[in-house]
């Protein structure tokens, strides 16, 4: 059975100017894909709409259908608020590009990670505590008892990310859209992350959707990509394949803009000197 | 964190005098006057003695006394109406975040027009309605009040609803009431609690206003306002009836602004590590 299977996905603005252009694509349970595209490619108005959190104000159409493999699937597009807060977080979760705005700044970040944890497995009191310092155990923080204590901007950007992702594993869910989650970090950082994500992902068995516009980055997460250009599907297929054959031509600059990085870091790294990589 | 030292800021502890002061006079009015309102012993007019601190008005009552009725009848004002104006307030400012297109357009006319609507004019529509008493002053400040305090609202809960811990949460599965009470409310409350302060003090002057014009509490238990009224026949003969509720009135708003501007850092943890 399926994890993810979206097919004919099309998103329009209210003013009829076409987002998400028939968007087709599914996953299998423990599959992974990475999604590619520059920034207004619509990749994330594509996540938006498999969490069922378009913006109202968006014209939506096609179908996203979404299962944690045990049970039947359910079409997201369409479903009530009801149903769909029984499948955020339990079934599909998600991870965003910044973690400073993606935590509550007025909360403790042990109390923001309890949320989810009470509502789905009913915990509380030193259950509850020692769960939050499991979860954030998981994701390898150090120390979790004053990560636990901290209000998010009295910790690391890396530690941030961590604990955003202990938020969205919290409820186990089948499926983990991360969407830019290295993005906003600095490159040692990035790496750890996604060294943390692909562990993570592996050990629980679960799905992933990589959402980057750094074919680099995609590269060392996933085995099969996907192109997305202005809204639409230019490229499919394994990462093997669009790495040596790029049909499309923006896939080709992809590819190409890649390789001459990858060919700069590894002078650079020859020549000892430390440069400072930019997403430009 | 443990090291943390809470050390608070000098206008809150400044606001914080000013509207005990009052507030002492207030609580203590309930139990003790230094004279009954219907003692009329004193001299009229009688300058500031031992006995009467404050002087005596033109029926040779003791100033202090109606001063510190005065300053409880603030205080019910301020309580009251705030409570009035911010279940309202908040509760509209709610509904008109969370609307959108022409609902929210529609919200927000009906905000301005409320604004617009001067506080003073409600008043005497109520009063002509319900006549004359601290009850018809306080509904009219608290309905005036929760028009700005809605307005706001929904401005504070606009930008919190465009912020991505808002979207985090609903993605992991948070209902909307859910949403509102953990992360929206806590979010505008800091910006909230400043407001409730501010009209605090405002609501206390607006209904010395209203009382100077007889729209308020009637007498005996006169408010500020009124003491002032009285005391403007004579205030070249006895200008303390006139300064002392002035300066309480001053005191009540400066202080409360005070207090509004310290409590903002107080209730905001992000503002503190500034310090």
């Amino acid at each position: 059975m399926k994890i993810l299977d979206v097919t004919d996905l099309s998103v329009k603005s209210g003013t009829g100017l076409a987002l998400v252009s028939n968007v087709s694509f599914s996953l299998e349970p423990g599959a992974r894909l990475g999604l590619i595209g520059e920034s207004g490619s619509g990749k994330s108005l594509t996540a938006l709409a498999i969490m069922g959190l378009l913006p109202t104000e968006l014209n939506v159409s096609g179908s996203v259908l979404l299962s944690d493999g045990k049970t039947a699937s359910q079409q997201i597009l369409d479903a009530p608020e009801k149903v769909l807060n029984q499948i955020r977080g339990a079934v599909v979760s998600i991870v965003f590009q910044e973690p400073l705005t993606a935590l509550d700044p007025l909360m403790k970040t042990g109390k923001q990670l309890a949320e989810p944890l009470r509502r789905w497995h009913g915990l509380k009191g030193a259950t509850l505590q020692a769960e939050i310092f499991n979860a954030l155990d998981e994701v390898r923080i150090g120390n979790p008892k004053r990560i636990a204590d901290s209000y998010p901007y009295e910790i690391s950007g890396g530690e941030r990310q961590r604990a955003a992702i202990a938020m969205a594993l919290a409820c186990k869910p089948a499926l983990l859209i991360a969407d830019e989650p290295t993005t906003a970090l600095d490159v040692t950082v990035q790496a750890e992350v996604l060294a943390l994500l692909d562990t993570v992902v592996a050990s629980r068995g679960m799905s992933l959707l990589f959402i980057s516009h750094d074919l680099a980055v995609v590269s060392r997460i996933t085995d099969s990509v996907l192109v997305l250009k202005d809204g639409e599907v230019v490229e499919a297929g394994s990462l093997q394949n669009i790495l040596n054959e790029p049909k499309h031509p923006y896939t080709r600059e992809l590819v190409s803009s890649a390789k001459e990085l990858d060919a700069a870091l590894t002078i650079s790294a020859r020549s000892g000197g430390d440069h400072d990589i930019s997403n430009s | 964190m443990t090291q943390q030292t809470r050390r608070y800021p000098l206008p809150l502890l400044v606001g914080l005098v000013l509207i005990s002061i009052i507030f002492i006079m207030a609580v203590l009015s309930i139990f003790w006057l230094p004279y009954q309102l219907g003692d009329t012993s004193g001299s009229r007019l009688g300058a500031p003695s031992l006995h009467h601190w404050f002087g005596t008005d033109k029926l040779g009552r003791d100033l202090l006394s109606r001063i510190m009725i005065g300053a409880r009848i603030a205080f019910e004002v301020g309580l009251l109406s705030v409570a009035i104006g911010a279940f309202l307030g908040v509760l509209l400012g709610l509904g008109a975040g969370f609307a959108q297109r022409w609902m929210d357009e529609s919200f927000s006319a009906l905000l301005d027009i409320l604004i617009a609507f001067p506080t003073l004019l409600l008043a005497m529509l109520i009063v002509a309605t319900r006549g004359a008493s601290l009850t018809s002053a306080i509904v009219a400040i608290g309905l005036g009040m929760s028009a700005i305090i809605a307005r706001l609202t929904r401005l504070l809960v606009k930008r919190v609803l465009t912020q991505d811990y808002i979207t985090a949460s609903r993605a992991s599965g948070t209902s909307w009431p859910r949403v509102i009470v953990v992360h929206i409310l806590p979010n505008i409350w800091p910006t909230l609690i400043v407001i409730f302060a501010l009209q605090f003090g405002l609501a206390g002057l607006t209904e010395a206003s209203l009382s100077y014009l007889g729209l308020g509490s009637p007498p005996p238990n006169a408010s500020w306002g009124s003491l002032l009224q009285e005391a403007q026949a004579t205030v070249l003969t006895a200008p303390i009836a006139a300064i002392v509720p002035g300066l309480l009135l001053i005191a009540l708003v400066i202080g409360m602004n005070m207090i509004a501007d310290g409590l903002r850092e107080v209730a905001d943890p992000t503002m503190r590590r500034s310090r």
